[in-house]
């Protein structure tokens, strides 16, 4: 894979093409969690769920209508990984011993059948939860920011924080758009996907910024363009096996983190995208320059001259 | 440009990777199935005798024993399986009684060579063990309204003892507000409740005739009744937890208002949130007089009779929080009966309250705190509404033959399971306050094992592709990231072991995310390595350069995304804080693994010789 012509890539060349499906993918999916919304989990909306194993398969149709004669309205059910299995989802919250009287209710139906989990979340704890993952996605934003900018330079904070924003925007997009369940294991997987996304995104970032201090000629266009060009090999083979562990994790790894590793591998996907096209496009738009990298004055006289050495310990190695 | 590590960072790194190993090897084996001998009281003793009983009945039943210890006043019996397991524990129940506590529970096999190192396996994640899982919140509202209930209380008697006459008492919100008939009854109760209550804030409020004393608590002493609350709960959940027979419970405490309770291996869950979140207590007041002025009487309905009432006084005598003992017994008409004994407060309290109204009749009070629901309309959209609901019942309302002391019983309980769990409630003691469950899991065990097998299924195999793909993507340097990958995964289990943090069904996906994501600091290097090969740098000099040159960004990746892991294990609950942890220690580890022990190794391979190139796959590479 390792490109062996003289003339780089020409990823820039499409940088407005880019942009454009960017900006259309983000539109689509704020329109569609603004008309779809997001498919709530349980954590969230705070309710009860079942998951019963039965001996035999079950007919769903009938478990709905027993239900129903029971009395109990607003629930979904449906198969959870094998036939055998059935997930209950009721929207009440309030009522903790609601499990019980469900596995109750269809055991005296004759049908032999065994508890495997049930949940029950209040839907005060649901509300809770909701406000924290907000705020928690906006601090990972701002700590972020703070960081880049305060290790680069702030149009690197600026050009590394848009890129996770339109990650998880995206993201949610498409969890929106399949009404796919977005529980607590995927909040955690997309604050996984910022971390990843980010880690990218420095990588390349770190190389813009060597290339700027080292190259002397060529404008920033080309400056990024090569600097792209000299990462996409480990962009693409870090992603490479993070999205086959992954897919690992999506077969193999049971129905309860499914959802989990399916955000994660959009969000790798997305992620290596948007540090390429995004995060560059960005430092274009930003107009990023030679000045803006001159290393400080604090770090000596040596002026561009001077690459971000690594420390003195480790030259020691 | 030799490429040696001198001999101290080798040794360094080797001791890491020893201590690391040793600390992961417990891991290796699996645990037994074991049933654990508690004694019920904290008093009661598990001796070899003990152990020795439970023994022999066991193998008189036919059931193979594995071994059996005594440790920390745990007596600990391995059986060979699960099925053993679980007909084990109905057997030695019977066979010790009912002062012993028989527990299902794991243990681990670690040798104890290893154990005397202080090495131990994971903790498992209720996911993959199977258990329950309650939220708990205590409702503080109702902690200061008791308190304050108690407090104005105190201090009536008080004021009458001093002969200080006042009009009423109301309570309103967090005030008590006293009137009095003149100015000067006012400034000498103010002296009092100033000298011996200082939790209050006195303000003196003068309304034509009324001369009206407010006493309002302080913000801090608000929050000293809370955090008082919230211990008081924790304590009882614990001698709640103890009572069920547990094996290695978890009580802990979530903010400021909240209780997490883990039950590893509990299936029963209506058993055990019964006697969890039994919120009942018991109040003892007096029936009212005839002549009793309204405001200082209540009206409640007997708990079996709805439709019959009594009118008690507002003043409670003592409350179930001091009662020292409580064993359910039968009466002399064989109905259950429940036999009290306060403590010296309570004992004397009672006796006080008694004394002066022999001939008069005393009321116990059953209170019972539930969540209720119901649909409500609003703004169009129906939506579920939770109302906690207090249930107060007489239970008894006894004429008082003589004065009380501090021990008593309590008739007029419908059955001998009601009075041997009021029993139980009272000795674990009552909670301070109401306490409502608000989130709840089970797991059933098939589940747990299915999980665990998932996990590892998945960890596994991710763990194959990705050595797979560096191996024919990097060749030799490829192995070499292989071995430092697999080092990682063992230090990373070592780190988790050490801090016995637990391992969940998330923190699983954690470790197969790291590694996924840990051979980034290789594939980095190892670009960097080829990139200077390309450029016509000596094989030795592009080591070298690709080491230190990846390494900012290396560091610069791995500090952010660490970063974001701790805020997520800051804000995340549960199961996001698993993952937060492996994710977080695997970024550490993945760092020493990725830079030192690849390094090392590379060095080892390569280093102190002249080399004419490198297996690192790509074209130019060889040159």
């Amino acid at each position: 894979m390792s490109d062996t012509r003289k003339q780089p890539i020409d990823f820039m060349g499409v940088r407005k093409i880019a942009s454009v499906v960017s900006i259309a993918l983000i539109v689509v999916s704020i329109a569609l969690l603004a008309t779809r919304g997001l498919n709530l989990g349980m954590d969230f909306t705070g309710g009860t769920s079942v998951e019963l194993e039965y001996q035999e398969a079950p007919v769903l149709d009938d478990i709905r209508n027993q239900l129903t004669d029971a009395g109990y309205s607003n629930f979904v059910v449906q198969n959870f990984g094998a036939d055998t299995t059935v997930l209950i989802r009721m929207r009440e919250s309030g009522n903790d011993k609601l499990g019980r009287e469900v596995v109750g209710a269809l055991t005296s139906g004759g049908a032999e059948l065994e508890l495997v989990s049930s949940e029950f979340v209040g839907s005060q704890v649901g509300e809770e939860l909701r406000e924290d993952s907000g705020l928690g996605l906006l601090l990972a934003l701002a700590v972020v920011l703070i960081y880049v900018g305060m290790r680069f330079q702030f149009k690197f904070g600026i050009a590394s924080v848009l890129p996770l924003a339109h990650d998880v925007i995206i993201v949610l997009g498409v969890f929106a758009l399949f009404q796919w369940t977005f529980d607590l294991s995927v909040l955690a997987a997309l604050l996984a996907v910022i971390g990843y996304s980010l880690n990218d995104t420095i990588v390349v970032a770190d190389r813009i910024r060597e290339n700027f201090r080292k190259m002397r000629e060529g404008d920033s266009w080309h400056i990024i363009n090569e600097s792209i060009h000299q990462t996409i090999s480990r962009t693409i083979n870090t992603s490479g096996t993070t999205l086959v562990v992954l897919l690992a994790l999506y077969f193999f790894g049971g129905e309860a983190i499914n959802n989990f590793s399916l955000a994660l591998m959009i969000g790798v996907v997305v992620g290596t995208y948007s540090s390429i096209y995004v995060s560059a496009n960005m430092l274009m738009v930003l107009n990023i320059s030679r000045e803006d990298l001159m290393v400080p004055a604090k770090e000596g006289v040596a002026g561009e001259e001077e690459e971000e050495q690594p420390p003195e310990w480790l030259n020691r190695m | 440009m030799l490429n040696k590590y001198p001999l101290w960072k080798n040794l360094i790194i080797l001791i890491a990777l020893v201590i690391g190993f040793v600390y992961a090897l417990p891991n290796l084996f699996p645990d037994d199935h074991a049933v654990q001998i508690t004694g019920a009281r904290s008093s009661t003793e598990i001796n070899e005798r003990v152990l020795n009983r439970a023994v022999e009945v066991l193998q008189s039943e036919g059931i193979e024993i594995k071994g059996s210890s005594l440790r920390d006043r745990n007596g600990l019996i391995r059986v060979l399986n699960g099925e053993d397991q679980l007909k084990a524990r109905p057997i030695v129940q019977n066979a010790l009684g009912r002062d012993y506590l028989v527990a299902l529970n794991m243990a681990p096999s670690t040798p104890d060579w290893l154990r005397s190192l202080g090495a131990g396996p994971m903790k498992l994640g209720l996911d993959l063990r199977g258990g329950v899982h309650f939220l708990l919140e205590v409702d503080m509202e109702t902690a200061v309204e008791q308190r304050l209930e108690a407090l104005s209380g105190q201090i009536k008697r008080e004021l009458r003892d001093e002969r200080i006459r006042y009009r009423g008492g109301d309570l309103e919100g967090r005030e008590i507000i006293l009137s009095f008939r003149d100015e000067g009854a006012r400034s000498e109760a103010f002296a009092l409740v100033r000298d011996q209550y200082n939790q209050f804030l006195l303000d003196e409020q003068t309304d034509g005739e009324e001369f009206k004393l407010v006493l309002s608590l302080s913000e801090q002493e608000v929050k000293s009744i809370q955090d008082y609350a919230l211990e008081q709960n924790l304590t009882t959940i614990r001698n709640r937890v103890n009572e069920l027979g547990v094996a290695e419970p978890l009580v802990q405490r979530q903010g400021s208002d909240r209780i997490i309770v883990e039950l590893p291996g509990v299936q029963d869950t209506a058993q055990a949130k019964r006697v969890l979140g039994a919120t009942a207590n018991l109040e003892f007041r007096l029936e009212a007089r005839q002549d009793a002025p309204a405001a200082e009487t209540e009206v409640f309905p007997f708990r079996d009779q709805p439709q019959r009432t009594a009118r008690l006084e507002r003043e409670i005598i003592v409350t179930g929080n001091n009662v020292s003992n409580a064993q359910q017994a039968f009466d002399e008409n064989g109905q259950p009966q429940v036999n009290i004994t306060m403590d010296s407060v309570g004992g004397d309290l009672m006796n006080r309250a008694t004394r002066n109204a022999i001939k008069r009749r005393m009321a116990v009070l059953f209170i019972e705190y539930r969540t209720e629901t119901e649909e409500k309309v609003v703004d169009g959209k129906v939506q579920t509404v939770e109302n906690r609901v207090v249930e107060k019942g007489i239970i008894s309302l006894a004429t008082i033959q003589s004065a009380l002391g501090s021990s008593f019983r309590i008739t007029g309980l419908d059955s001998i399971p009601e009075a041997s769990e009021l029993a139980l409630l009272l000795r674990a003691g009552s909670l301070a306050a109401p306490m409502y469950f608000v989130q709840e899991r089970t797991i059933g065990p098939s589940l747990g094992q299915k999980n665990i097998d998932a996990g590892m299924m998945s960890v596994a195999l991710g763990f194959a592709l990705v050595l797979i793909y560096m191996a024919f993507y990097y060749r030799g340097f490829g192995l070499i990231a292989n071995v430092a990958l697999t080092l990682n995964l063992m230090m990373l289990v070592a780190c988790m072991s050490i801090l016995s943090a637990t391992l969940t069904l998330p923190g699983i996906a954690g470790i197969v995310l790291t590694v996924g994501m840990a051979v980034d600091a290789n594939v980095l290097i190892f670009e960097r390595i080829r990139e200077e090969l390309k450029a016509g740098v000596p094989p030795q000099s592009a080591i070298n350069a690709g080491y230190s040159r990846a390494f900012v960004s290396i560091v610069d990746a791995n500090i952010t995304t660490l970063l974001v892991a701790v805020i997520l294990f800051a804000m995340g609950s549960g199961p996001v804080k698993g993952f937060a942890v492996t994710l977080s220690l695997g970024i550490l580890t993945s760092m020493f693994s990725g830079l030192m022990v690849s390094r090392s190794i590379v060095n080892f391979v390569y280093g102190g010789r002249k080399i004419q190139k490198l297996s690192i796959g790509g074209k130019l590479a060889n040159v």
